[in-house]
């Protein structure tokens, strides 16, 4: 660790030794930080000296609402976390809490979300490389990958009514079920797609300007990532072979054959290529998931008393009247063991985990989530130290920070 | 998921550790006076190199609880790909444990999380100032004796005027 790092802002602003120094802030608002977060440059000329990542202007308390909300309340501020995929989100929060209770849920279900998971990974990893891209000037590559984020938009909005804010997941289940319009769109995309992927890579993968941008820019070694807790595609990137989906599998991935995608350099063209390389086994995942999606319910058996039965058993069973009953009674609602516990799923960005405390009511105790834009923005300084200020935007942009899960 | 050998191999060194399991995660409740010496002995000879997370619960309303604050350790061995995760039971007046950022670099920010959140102090932390909240703030929000809507703070909050003219 550098001196510069554990000196705080004012110290560095009162340092005489440094005034030759020029003081540049990066934000909060600014095109390029693509959301609201503020890094204060020390420049020597062209150079960053030392860049010191200042937080917190999203914070809006997202873990102390979850000691408020129910277990299906909260996956509305899930949501808001990771705003460019929120099903992950929510699929995350969902699995802790089903840990949690020790719930399995049906195998429809598994299939299902494992299809939205990686749905959601590739919106994610259009907009991230979008704009990577559009920092460093292609502007063309951001069009075609927005454009292919609108068709996934239309899929989100067709499952669940929702484009941008999912809530797709409750406890033991989904909210509805996949409609066969859905799966029809999920496969006219899967059929589409590999034709513009194609075209993408074509405009960047061997695109002078844009590999000289960021070939070589903030590498990250292999040792650092493991230490500096990096996780997800920027690890990979550094030639971490880790991925849940393969090291700790959930859902429906031991069913499905897929790749783990790295490279060895650390850089932040690394870094795009595994996200591109991603986009690819994803889609595998979802052609598999799609043409093998388990038939039977979304929501666990009416016995479990955690996700609301259908209207038919609500009218014409004494079991589903009540449970719907207990379940939409204020006062009711389940019982969770008095423990604790932690969940994660390799989230588009990272290893993206939930800390779950249960106190017998149905709303959490602690609803701790492990962002992992929050420990990959601490990477910042690290990377960026001897780089030049346009680098910042590609290095920010590789590291794909969502303020709003930063903050929280 | 972890493997017998290690839980073992750790209670032999540090046989106050007290073990249980629950959905397959295997979970210590580590003393706090040797929680950096069990977390640099899962590091160096057990192979756990990834932190994967630091964060704290406050038992304060919580049945059965003894000890105010509980903090949460959450490592992985990259290789193995096992995972422990660790708890280590602190108290009012002074909470406090040895800062982890020596073992782990990555563990700066999420310890000043900590400390911002509830107000855990991290001896040795490089750099132990808030992080999510501004810096004039002078409570720890997470604490369950905070209100949800909290004290009004915000009304007090020094607002940046425009320059005249």
């Amino acid at each position: 660790m550098s001196v510069a790092e554990t000196k705080t802002l004012e110290q560095l602003a009162k340092a005489e030794a440094r005034d030759y120094l020029w003081t540049l802030n990066f934000g909060p608002q600014h095109p390029a930080t693509h959301t609201t977060l503020r890094i204060v440059l020390m420049l020597e000329g062209e150079r960053v000296v030392d860049a010191i990542p200042d937080i917190g202007y999203l914070h809006s308390g997202f873990e102390k609402i979850g000691e408020h909300l129910n277990y299906n309340q909260y996956v509305t501020v899930t949501d808001r976390m990771n705003y460019i995929s929120p099903l992950a989100n929510n699929i995350a929060w969902h699995g802790a809490v089903e840990k949690l209770l020790g719930l399995e849920i049906t195998p429809r279900c598994k299939y299902v979300r494992t299809i939205l998971a990686e749905l959601a990974r590739i919106s994610d990893h259009l907009l991230s490389n979008g704009a990577v891209g559009l920092d460093v000037g292609a502007f063309t590559f951001f069009l075609y990958g927005f454009y292919q984020r609108e068709v996934l938009y239309d899929i989100f909005e067709t499952l669940c009514g929702a484009r941008f804010t999912n809530s797709y997941t409750r406890v033991g289940g989904a909210m509805h079920d996949m409609t066969p319009l859905v799966i029809e769109k999920i496969r006219a995309f899967v059929r589409t797609f590999p034709k513009t992927l194609d075209d993408m890579e074509r405009l960047l993968n061997r695109n002078r300007i844009f590999v000289d941008r960021t070939k070589g820019v903030g590498v990250l070694s292999k040792e650092e990532a493991i230490a500096r807790s990096a996780t997800g595609p920027i690890a990979r990137a550094s030639g971490v072979t880790r991925d849940l989906r393969k090291d700790a599998p959930y859902l429906a991935y031991p069913d499905l054959d897929f790749k783990i995608c790295c490279a060895p350099a650390g850089d932040c063209f690394a870094r795009y290529l595994v996200r591109m390389a991603e986009i690819r086994e994803s889609l595998r995942i979802v052609a598999q998931a799609i043409e093998n999606l388990p038939s039977g319910p979304i929501n666990v058996e009416i016995e479990e008393r955690t996700a609301l039965p259908d209207k038919k058993q609500v009218y014409t069973t004494i079991e589903g009247t009540i449970s719907h009953f207990e379940l939409v009674m204020w006062n009711r609602g389940f019982t969770v063991p008095h423990d604790e516990t932690y969940a994660a799923i390799e989230a588009p960005n990272g290893e993206l985990g939930f800390y779950v405390v249960g106190d017998g009511t149905d709303v959490a105790y602690r609803a701790r989530c492990r962002p992992p834009s929050y420990i990959h923005f601490a990477l910042f300084p690290h990377l960026i130290r001897g780089h030049t200020l346009s680098d910042v935007v590609a290095v920010l942009g590789s590291l794909n920070i969502i303020a709003a899960e930063l903050d929280r | 998921m972890i493997e017998q050998q290690t839980v073992a191999a750790t209670s032999a060194q540090f046989p106050a550790i007290a073990w249980s399991e629950f959905r397959g995660d295997t979970r210590g409740v580590v003393p706090r006076d040797a929680l950096f010496a069990v977390l640099q002995y899962l590091r160096d000879q057990r192979g756990f190199d990834l932190l994967v997370d630091i964060t704290c619960v406050d038992y304060l309303n919580y049945r059965d609880a003894d000890d105010r604050f509980g903090l949460v350790y959450i490592l992985t061995n990259t290789r193995t790909n096992e995972t422990i995760t660790l708890r280590a039971f602190v108290n009012d007046p002074d909470p406090s444990v040895p800062s982890v950022v020596p073992l782990w670099p990555g563990a700066n920010w999420l310890e000043r999380e900590v400390w911002d959140m509830f107000g855990i102090g991290f001896e040795g932390h490089p750099d132990l100032r808030r992080i999510l909240m501004p810096e004039e703030f002078t409570a720890h929000p997470l604490r369950k004796d905070y209100p949800l809507q909290g004290r009004g703070e915000r009304h007090n909050f020094p607002v940046l005027q425009r320059a005249e003219g």
